[in-house]
């Protein structure tokens, strides 16, 4: 994995750049939207940023399970990498959220279905984290459990949140955006995944150095 | 599957008989319950009466938080002379003490649920027993969807430090779905127009819940156990 | 019982087994093996590693690296099986205190899948010279009552691999005479037995293996005089390094 990651990271990074660069171009040319106005242009972000953290949490719940059923290292040092980087992600789409509301519904917060699956999602991987931080020795494999028991709890809290409350513009209309709001909203939406991979790869490859330097310690104690 | 289930029920009969000798879990967890519903009552009443609608949440929160005391005790007691290394080291499937422990749980929260629910009825005035069997439903449904991943949590924190901090950190969130349709599903049931759709669905929910989670559970035991 | 086929084997072997959480080093590159009918003393000041070799022996934990084969069978592909024919008196002893010594060792037989719970509840009890408290709880019983009890429940399903941590604590003289007595039966039995242990005036001239561990490492013992003499000499060498 080293040495494939380590030519993987340059590519997406550059990748990411790009799209991040020509994003607030392709962005600006898009029709002002009039009610919103300019507030609108943060959903090129928002959506985007929940979309990453999505994926993070899939690689998490897949990569998990492999270490868990497989004891697999490699898997170990990909979950704590995308629990952070899904971290990351929410957190952009709790900020740019409240910043939409205020405009749209007047208020900062509403307990909104998508809002409140938001900041439950982003309690589940802080949780993750804490888990590692302070469960001490051994603490990775039960990490691994809740990795697994996270994945599995998203088509819940959509459900439920989506019953119990629905303020949110349904994510039904991303597909039928007319198409001067698709491309730059697609657009943004790669730069994201695209960056979202790029972090991971750059995780990863922090922690596969500790790996070494831990290992690089043991040999040096051996003797 | 027999000698599944007789691992499981020696499992159960020696919870309850070492729960018959001392008595902490039951008395500790229901009066921990009872305090809970007096807490919220302080929270929630206005003028001499509850606020409206705040009996459901007022139950299920008083269960949720009696459930974690519970499974936080019935695993202290486990891990105090490392007994549960023992469990596992029997040639017993391992799932089955898992069951067996659950099971255990189970009974014990059943007594604090009962309890609860009447103080809840009386106490804020709540129709709760309008539909004895739906309200039985949702509350058996989301116990189970409750305590089998906190079971399983509890269980494999007994060998991490801060262990009673981190099983409310790591249960909550993963159980806030259980938590939302107990509550609504209860909601609908109490209020003065009660709408059964939407407590069928609730309670469909749930058992769906219920069957992903403990599948979930039983598949990873045995794993997650293994230092 | 209704158990898969309990493994058989003759042999441990221990091949380069390591376990280390980040640089924490619990421990590291431990190669030994030993056979049936030996008992096999783990030696060393706290925090060697002797009580996570035995974990790991016991199949309770999996090494970071290398391996631990039990005659042809390992710890992932045996699983239950596996663990039938392993007994582990562990230093917390794994009884329930609120139960009754008799209940213990029923609760135990019957986990094991024995086909008479009570008969080999009785006769452990019989062993561990408990006839009399046999239905007190455990609660009441002093250390080397319990230290007795702990022990007849880690033997009552006979394993052919018996792990004693610490097996000596709490025991007054005759209680220690009684259990090297035991040692020396089971090894008579070809059982395998590991211990790990401080008295070593009490072991010295009952094991056919000594391993020294310190720092999560095997260490030699030198061959001269009692094994307490042997033990400091190896400590202080090390000490010196």
């Amino acid at each position: 994995m080293t040495p494939m990651n380590r030519r993987l990271f340059p590519v997406l990074a550059g990748l990411s750049l790009f799209f991040f660069v020509t994003a607030p171009v392709i962005i600006i040319r898009a029709p002002y939207e009039s009610t919103m106005g300019l507030v609108q242009k943060i959903f090129y972000f928002h959506f985007p940023a929940w979309m990453a953290m999505f994926l993070a949490i899939f690689v998490l719940g897949i990569a998990s399970g492999l270490y868990l059923f497989r004891r697999k290292p490699a898997a170990d040092r990909l979950a704590v990498a995308a629990a952070e980087t899904a971290v990351i992600f929410g957190l952009m789409g709790l900020i740019t959220g409240p910043l939409w509301g205020i405009k749209a519904w007047g208020v900062w917060w509403q307990w909104d279905a998508r809002l409140t699956m938001a900041v439950i999602l982003e309690l589940i991987l802080i949780a993750y984290l804490l888990l590692r931080q302070y469960g001490g020795a051994g603490s990775d494999r039960l990490a691994a459990g809740i990795g697994i028991f996270a994945m599995a709890n998203v088509p819940f809290l959509y459900v439920s949140t989506e019953i119990w409350r629905t303020v949110h513009p349904r994510t039904s209309v991303v597909p039928t955006l007319p198409v001067d709001f698709g491309i730059p909203l697609w657009w943004s939406f790669a730069g994201f995944i695209v960056l979202c991979m790029a972090l991971l790869a750059a995780r990863v490859r922090l922690e596969e150095q500790r790996a070494a330097l831990d290992r690089l310690y043991l040999a040096v104690e051996e003797d | 599957m027999n000698e599944f289930l007789r691992v499981a029920w020696l499992v159960v009969r020696k919870d309850l008989r070492v729960e018959s000798r001392s008595r902490e879990l039951l008395f500790t967890t229901v009066f921990f319950a009872i305090s809970c519903v007096l807490v919220f009552s302080f929270g929630f009443v206005r003028g001499g009466r509850a606020v409206e609608g705040a009996a459901a949440g007022i139950l299920w929160i008083a269960v949720a938080f009696s459930g974690t005391l519970a499974l936080g005790r019935a695993f202290e007691r486990e891990r105090h002379h490392d007994a549960l290394r023992g469990l596992l080291l029997a040639p017993a499937a391992r799932p089955a003490i898992y069951v067996g422990k659950l099971a255990g749980l189970l009974l014990l929260l059943a007594v604090v649920e009962a309890i609860v629910a009447v103080m809840v009825a009386f106490l804020f005035q709540a129709p709760l027993f309008r539909f004895p069997v739906r309200l039985f439903a949702l509350l058996a449904l989301g116990t189970i969807g409750f305590a089998s991943v906190g079971t399983l949590f509890s269980a494999m924190l007994v060998r991490t430090r801060s262990r009673a901090v981190l099983l409310p950190v790591l249960l909550y969130p993963i159980t806030i779905p259980v938590l939302i349709m107990g509550v609504s599903g209860t909601a609908v049931l109490i209020a003065p127009e009660p709408d059964l759709a939407m407590a069928r669905l609730w309670i469909g929910l749930l058992f769906f819940f219920d069957a992903v989670f403990l599948t979930l559970a039983l598949w990873t035991f045995e794993p997650v156990m293994t230092e | 019982m209704p158990y898969s086929e309990p493994v058989h084997f003759e042999r441990i072997t221990v091949a380069d087994v390591s376990r280390h959480f980040g640089r924490r080093r619990a421990l590291s590159r431990v190669s030994f093996d030993c056979a049936a009918g030996q008992i096999v003393g783990l030696l060393g000041p706290n925090g060697a590693g002797k009580s996570t070799l035995l974990s790991v022996l016991a199949t309770l934990a999996a090494p970071s690296t290398g391996s631990v084969r039990y005659g042809a069978a390992t710890p992932g592909a045996a699983g239950a099986a596996l663990r039938a024919q392993i007994g582990f008196l562990s230093h917390d002893l794994q009884l329930y205190p609120e139960l009754s010594a008799r209940e213990n060792l029923e609760f135990f037989a019957g986990l094991h899948g024995l086909d008479d719970p009570r008969r080999e509840a009785a006769d452990a009890l019989a062993r561990a010279g408990l006839d009399d408290r046999a239905d007190d709880v455990v609660e009441g019983f002093s250390r080397g009552m319990r230290q007795r009890l702990a022990l007849e429940r880690a033997l009552l399903h006979e394993p052919r691999l018996a792990l004693f941590d610490e097996p000596f604590t709490g025991l007054d003289e005759a209680s220690c005479v009684k259990l090297v007595r035991r040692l020396r039966s089971l090894r008579a039995d070809r059982r395998i037995v590991v211990l790990a242990t401080h008295d070593l005036d009490i072991v010295d001239g009952l094991l056919d293996q000594a391993l020294l561990l310190r720092a999560g490492r095997l260490r030699p013992l030198g061959g001269e005089g009692t094994l307490r003499e042997r033990y400091r000499a190896a400590v202080a060498s090390g000490e010196a390094r």
